[in-house]
């Protein structure tokens, strides 16, 4: 029996939709054709290039929740857990683009890049200027780069895409100011319980009550290990060792924390894990600019976190705090 | 007497698959969930409900049997999401490559129209066999039916078909992944079958039984 709100399982994603755009008026709208496309009310008068946010439900406030001032311009919804289709993702585009083209981000599934790249197919032919970013932070996913999935850390690409587009730079410009975002944004994340699906009612895989998993994808792909939970300090302090065994990152470094709930962890015992995050990187020698804690990128009632770095250089800093306003994403 | 397939068989055979998907939907989940994400019996549910939906306009709106697969194609990809999307939308969409304006074909037809749709798929997904998806069902089914010669046994050789298509499904069981969600698994995903091609031979299956019948 899942212990959720929803109706029929079926009509999440339309109810869902339409209750955040009457709870958030100023910020967005539905596209008026298209009801998987959500579009800013606070796009910029001024052409510029477009950034728009993508891909399956059940992640929220990822990705509508970041539509708004210097913010994303549209976000184009799937099904739970499943990439939006081709003509969502061009629609988006015509909607949206004011000249400059458009830059779509997306975590990095196959699903994903299939469908963004027919709808960037439909939205080239129509004379739109349309690229993308495919997010790959997770580094318990891959030992390459390019394979690593994409997971809270679309958060900090997408903070760095839209304030190169509000600064003025062309399409080319902001996707590589995206790809330095995304090379030096490190995420890796520990599960103890499964989300359900709405339309079955059932969880996604089997987690026994104290278990847990570290390295597992918000998808519920498997990670590293499964075992019985440890403590935070515990979980915390070999997530950070992961991390720094397949990256780069080492002591000087200057960087971004963001603590992510994956939707039923409390924000009490995420506190205590940024606690423990925070003792590392002092211990190891970096140093924290700014951190965020909270359920950022979920995976509806998953209970678990991941910790997501992101390295800072003087590019990146500037990006990363300049203004924007949106409902879960606000930097003044 | 050669078979003869007409555009109403081909209504009859998508009507079929809609039902095989509702009545297998919660075993593709289960597979999806033990290396996947849980979503494909899903939203091909989803998809097929759709397609279900706008069955008859479709049929009325289109004159000849590519128009109809192509309009069934898009519906696909517009409403199953995902990788299915685009890979089962590709697969209708490109059956009919060669029999445009034909309201009817005859089963050598209908081979090369499998094979159309099965190398629609390969190219889609830059996938061939052996890595654990949809393709280890399909090639073999239509490398089979494209060795055989037709002579009065239509309905045996798609039922061979189909076998292989089902042993194809079966044999990515052992297989390590090297596309989609699954690949991430490694040696994990073994032990365990492809949805993608578990929902293959089934939507092939709908089509066996629509001509067996």
């Amino acid at each position: 029996m899942m212990r959720r709100l929803i109706n029929d399982g079926y009509d999440v994603v339309e109810e869902m939709t339409q209750g955040y755009v009457k709870a958030h008026p100023d910020y967005v709208k539905m596209h008026p054709e298209d009801d998987r496309v959500v579009l800013s009310n606070m796009m910029s008068k001024e052409p510029r290039v477009r950034i728009i946010f993508g891909g399956g439900t059940g992640h929220e406030p990822l990705f509508l929740g970041y539509v708004g001032k210097n913010g994303a311009d549209a976000a184009v919804l799937g099904n739970v857990n499943t990439s939006p289709s081709p003509e969502p993702i061009y629609n988006s585009a015509k909607a949206t683009d004011s000249g400059k083209g458009v830059l779509y981000l997306f975590g990095n599934y196959s699903g994903d890049i299939m469908n963004f790249e027919m709808g960037i197919e439909m939205a080239e032919d129509d004379g739109i200027q349309a690229d993308y970013v495919a997010v790959r932070d997770d580094v318990v996913s891959s030992e390459e780069f390019e394979e690593r999935r994409g997971v809270a850390g679309d958060i900090m690409v997408l903070k760095a895409a839209v304030a190169a587009a509000a600064k003025g730079l062309s399409l080319e410009e902001v996707k590589a100011v995206a790809e330095h975002a995304n090379r030096n944004t490190f995420s890796m994340g520990v599960a103890l319980s499964s989300a359900t699906l709405p339309v079955t009612g059932k969880p996604i895989f089997h987690m026994d009550e104290g278990d847990m998993e570290i390295g597992m994808g918000i998808h519920g792909e498997p990670g590293i290990e499964r075992k019985p939970l440890k403590t935070a300090n515990e979980v915390i302090d070999e997530i950070m060792t992961n991390i720094f065994d397949r990256t780069d990152l080492g002591k000087g470094d200057k960087v971004h924390v963001l603590v992510n709930g994956l939707g039923a962890l409390p924000l009490m015992d995420q506190y205590i894990c940024f606690n423990r995050v925070s003792q590392v990187l002092e211990e190891k020698g970096l140093s924290i600019e700014k951190s965020l804690v909270g359920n950022y990128a979920t995976s509806m009632d998953m209970i678990g976190m991941s910790v997501t770095l992101t390295r800072l250089d003087d590019d990146l800093r500037d990006y990363l705090t300049y203004p924007m306003d949106t409902p879960y994403l606000k930097v003044n | 007497m050669t078979v003869i397939l007409d555009k109403d068989y081909f209504k009859r055979s998508i009507a079929n698959i809609t039902h095989l998907i509702e009545e297998k939907r919660d075993h593709l989940t289960e597979l999806d969930s033990d290396i996947g994400d849980g979503d494909h019996g899903i939203n091909m549910s989803i998809g097929f409900r759709e397609v279900t939906k706008k069955l008859d306009e479709i049929d009325e709106s289109t004159d000849d049997i590519a128009s109809f697969l192509k309009k069934v194609g898009m519906a696909l990809l517009g409403k199953v999401g995902g990788a299915s999307g685009p890979l089962y939308g590709s697969f209708f969409m490109k059956m009919g490559t060669d029999i445009a304006g034909k309201t009817e074909v005859t089963f050598e037809e209908f081979v090369q129209m499998i094979e159309n749709g099965v190398a629609a798929v390969e190219k889609r997904g830059k996938s061939t066999t052996g890595e654990k998806t949809m393709v280890d069902a399909l090639r073999p089914g239509a490398d089979f039916l494209k060795s055989q010669t037709i002579d009065g046994n239509e309905a045996e050789l798609f039922a061979e078909a189909i076998e292989k298509m089902k042993q194809g499904a079966e044999s990515t069981i052992d297989m390590v992944a090297k596309k989609g969600r699954s690949a991430r698994l490694g040696e994990r995903a073994v032990g365990h079958k492809d949805a993608g091609a578990e929902s293959s031979w089934l939507m092939l299956n709908a089509f066996y039984e629509e001509l067996s019948k």
